[in-house]
C-alpha cells in the first residue's frame, strides 16, 4: 500500500541532494555514536550481571590496592554462613607484550572452585591443576588468543611482584582450561597462592583481598558486618560487600564515562531533531506549490500530512539505520581488539530495536510541524505561489 | 478513455450555477468576487471563459472544481451538490471526476513524465501494471509515450502542457477544467494545446471549461462566457 508512495518520497529526497546527504550524514553520527555508547555500556554491564549475590569481597578499608594480612582467612572462615574462603591478590600479568595484560589472580584452587561452581573444566584437568602448585587454570579466551594447550609452560610477567631470584617471569604450566557459561568472561588465569607466597619477594603474608562464599544470600549484610567488625580498629580495617556490588560500583566509577556518553547522545539526539526539523520546514515551504497541486488531484489532508511525515521519517531511518550498521561494523572489526579492555564490546540486540523505535519517533517529532503546516495548507493560496 | 460523442450527451447540464456569491476578506475590507452569478454548462461542452484581471474566471473556475467554497449560492456538477461537500469528500470526488489543466504545467520536477501523470492514479486501487497500462494511454493520447522517462526540465514547455493534460484525463473524468492553458506557450505550441483539448471534447466527450484571455484561443471554443465584476456580462457561441 505505502509501497506505491516510494517513488514520490524518494524523489522529495532527491531534490536537493546536499542537503538530504548532510542530514543524513548528521543522524548518521548521532546514531553511530548511539550505538557505540550503548555497545560500551554492554560491555561494562555484562561483568556485573555475571557477578555472583552469594559471592562476598573482603578488601581493605582504604583502597583495594592495600593488601591484607593472609592471617585475616582463618578468621574470616569461622565466621558463621561462610562456606568458602579464598584469598586473592592482583598479579598484574602479561605475555611477551606488557600491552598484552589479563586478570591474573594468585588462589586457593579448592576454595576458589567451590567458590565459583559454575566453571566448566574437565575432571583430569582439574586434578592435574590442584596437585601441580606451579599450574595454571587458563580461561578459553586467553588460550585461544595465545594458542596455548594443556601442559604447555608459559613464561608469564608480572608488572608487580618479583621471584625470589628478582626476576619478574613467573613460569607457570598450562594444567586446566575453563569455560564459563554463554557470556561469561574467560580471559582470566589462576595461580595457586602458596606457589605465589613463597616464590615472591615482596609483602610476604599479604594478599590482595578474600572472596568468600555464603550459604545464605539473604544473611549477606549480617556477615560482611560481621567480618568488619571483626577487623575494626586493626591497622589493616576492611569493608566487605557483595562481589555484585563491587562490580557495580566498579563499573559505576567507569561507568560515569557511559552516564557522559549517553548524555553526549542525547544532546546530539536533540540537535538533530532540530536539523531535521529545519530540513523538513524547508523542504515543506520550498514545495507549497506542489503539495497544492497534489490536493488539487485528490490528496486529502490526511494524506499530505501522511507524505511529509513519511518522508520525514524515511530520512531519519536512512540515517539511523546507516549509523547503526557502522556501529556495527566498528563492534565487529575492533571488538576483538577491543577484548582485552572492554570484553564483549558489541552492539546488544535490545540497542538495535530501541535504534529503530528512536528512528520512528525522531522522524515523526521533527516533521509535526511541518506536517502539520502542509496539511492546513489552502490549495488556492498554495497554487498562488511559485 | 471513454469515447463518448459530445452530439449525444449535449442538451444535458453538467454544471449548474445559482447565485452564486464569493467574498473574500482582505484586511478589514470584503472584496466580493463573484456577485450572484448563475450559469448551466451543458455535457460535452467546450467553455471559454474570458474577462478583464480580477473579474473572477479563476474564482469561478476553482469554485467548479471544488479547490475553494462559495459564501453562498449553490454549485451542482453532475447531479451532485458541490458545495455542499465536506472537505474529504471534496478531494475524493475531484480525484474521480475533474482534470485540471494549469497555465504554470504545475508538473512535480523531480519525476519524471510518466510518474507526474500517475500521480492521480496513486488515490486509486489500481497495481502497479494497470497504473502503468493507463500512463501510457494517457501519454500516447498527447504523443509524448516516447518522452516518459523524462524529467519536466528536460521537456519543451508544449510538451510539459501535454504532460499536464496527460495527467488531467489519465482517470478519465467527467470535466476538465483549464486556467489559461496556452498562456504560457508560443502561438504553435499553444494551438497544438488547444487542438489535443479540441480532440479531447469532440473524440472523448470531455466537458471543457477554459479560463482565457487570449481570443484566439477562445475561437476554438464552441461557447465563450465573458464575465467583468463577478457578473456575467455577455455570452456567445
Amino acid at each position: 500500500m505505502i509501497g506505491k508512495y516510494l517513488p514520490l518520497l524518494a524523489s522529495s529526497l532527491r531534490r536537493k541532494r546536499l542537503r538530504t546527504f548532510f542530514t543524513v550524514a548528521s543522524i548518521l553520527i548521532a546514531f553511530l555514536l548511539y550505538g557505540l555508547a550503548a555497545s560500551m555500556q554492554f560491555a561494562l554491564q555484562s561483568g556485573v550481571d555475571v557477578a555472583g549475590a552469594d559471592r562476598l569481597l573482603t578488601m581493605h578499608k582504604v583502597s583495594f590496592t592495600q593488601l591484607l594480612p593472609a592471617s585475616y582467612e582463618s578468621r574470616i572462615k569461622a565466621v558463621d554462613g561462610v562456606v568458602a574462603v579464598s584469598p586473592q591478590t592482583w598479579f598484574g600479568a602479561w605475555y611477551r607484550d606488557e600491552r598484552n595484560q589479563f586478570p591474573t589472580f594468585p588462589s586457593d584452587p579448592e576454595a576458589y572452585l567451590r567458590i565459583y561452581p559454575e566453571i566448566k573444566l574437565a575432571e583430569e584437568q582439574k586434578q592435574a591443576w590442584l596437585t601441580d602448585r606451579a599450574g595454571a587454570l587458563v580461561g578459553r579466551a586467553i588460550a585461544d588468543l595465545y594458542g596455548w594447550k594443556i601442559g604447555d609452560q608459559v613464561p608469564l610477567r608480572s608488572a608487580i611482584w618479583r621471584r625470589l631470584d628478582g626476576s619478574d617471569t613467573w613460569e607457570v604450566t598450562v594444567r586446566a582450561i575453563y569455560d564459563l557459561p554463554e557470556g561469561g568472561d574467560t580471559r582470566q588465569i589462576v595461580l595457586h597462592q602458596d606457589y605465589f607466597e613463597e616464590a615472591k619477594q615482596q609483602a610476604k603474608g599479604l594478599i590482595g583481598w578474600y572472596v568468600l562464599k555464603i550459604s545464605d544470600v539473604n544473611r549477606a549484610q549480617a556477615i560482611s558486618r560481621q567480618i568488619d567488625l571483626m577487623f575494626a580498629n586493626s591497622p589493616a580495617e576492611t569493608k566487605t560487600s557483595s562481589e555484585r556490588a563491587m562490580a557495580q560500583s566498579f563499573v559505576n566509577q567507569i561507568g560515569n564515562i557511559g552516564a557522559i556518553l549517553s548524555a553526549i547522545v542525547a544532546a546530539v539526539f536533540f540537535t538533530m531533531l532540530l536539523v531535521t526539523a529545519n530540513t523538513m520546514a524547508q523542504s515543506v515551504r520550498e514545495r507549497t506549490n506542489e503539495l497544492g497541486v497534489l490536493k488539487t488531484l485528490g490528496f486529502s489532508n490526511g494524506g499530505v500530512l501522511g507524505l511529509v511525515l513519511a518522508e520525514s521519517v524515511l530520512v531519519t531511518t536512512l540515517g539511523g539505520l546507516l549509523g547503526m550498521l557502522c556501529a556495527w561494523w566498528i563492534c565487529v572489526q575492533f571488538g576483538p581488539t577491543l577484548d582485552q579492555y572492554l570484553p564483549g564490546f558489541r552492539v546488544p540486540p535490545d540497542a538495535f530495536v530501541k535504534s529503530l523505535l528512536y528512528m520512528l519517533a525522531l522522524g515523526v517529532v521533527a516533521g509535526a510541524v511541518p506536517a502539520w503546516q502542509a496539511m492546513r495548507l489552502r490549495i488556492v493560496e498554495a497554487l498562488r505561489r511559485d | 478513455m471513454n469515447a463518448a460523442p459530445a452530439a449525444a450527451a449535449a442538451g444535458t447540464s453538467i454544471v449548474r450555477i445559482r447565485d452564486l456569491v464569493k467574498e473574500y476578506r482582505r484586511g478589514s475590507e470584503i472584496v466580493r468576487v463573484l456577485d450572484g452569478l448563475s450559469l448551466d454548462i451543458r455535457q460535452g461542452d467546450f467553455v471559454a471563459l474570458m474577462g478583464p484581471s480580477g473579474s473572477g474566471k479563476s474564482t469561478l473556475l476553482n469554485l467548479i472544481g471544488g479547490l475553494d467554497r462559495p459564501t453562498s449560492g449553490t454549485l451542482e456538477v453532475d447531479g451532485l451538490r458541490v458545495d455542499e461537500l465536506s472537505e474529504a469528500s471534496l478531494g475524493r470526488w475531484r480525484a474521480d471526476h475533474v482534470g485540471f489543466i494549469f497555465q504554470m504545467y504545475n508538473l512535480l520536477p523531480v519525476l519524471t513524465a510518466e510518474r507526474n501523470v500517475e500521480l492521480p492514479l496513486l488515490l486509486t486501487n489500481l497495481d502497479r501494471e494497470q497504473r502503468m497500462r493507463r500512463v501510457a494511454a494517457a501519454l500516447k493520447l498527447v504523443g509524448l509515450e516516447h518522452r516518459a522517462r523524462h524529467r519536466p526540465r528536460e521537456l519543451s514547455g508544449g510538451q510539459e502542457q501535454r504532460v499536464g493534460i496527460a495527467r488531467a484525463i489519465v482517470t478519465d473524468p467527467t470535466l476538465l477544467l483549464c486556467d489559461e492553458p496556452t498562456g504560457d506557450l508560443d502561438r504553435k505550441s499553444g494551438d497544438e494545446i488547444l487542438t489535443l483539448l479540441e480532440a479531447l471534447n469532440d473524440e472523448y466527450g470531455k466537458t471543457i471549461i477554459m479560463v482565457t484571455h487570449d481570443p484566439h484561443a477562445a475561437e476554438r471554443a464552441h461557447r465563450v462566457i465573458h464575465l467583468d465584476k463577478g457578473m456575467l456580462s455577455e455570452a456567445s457561441g
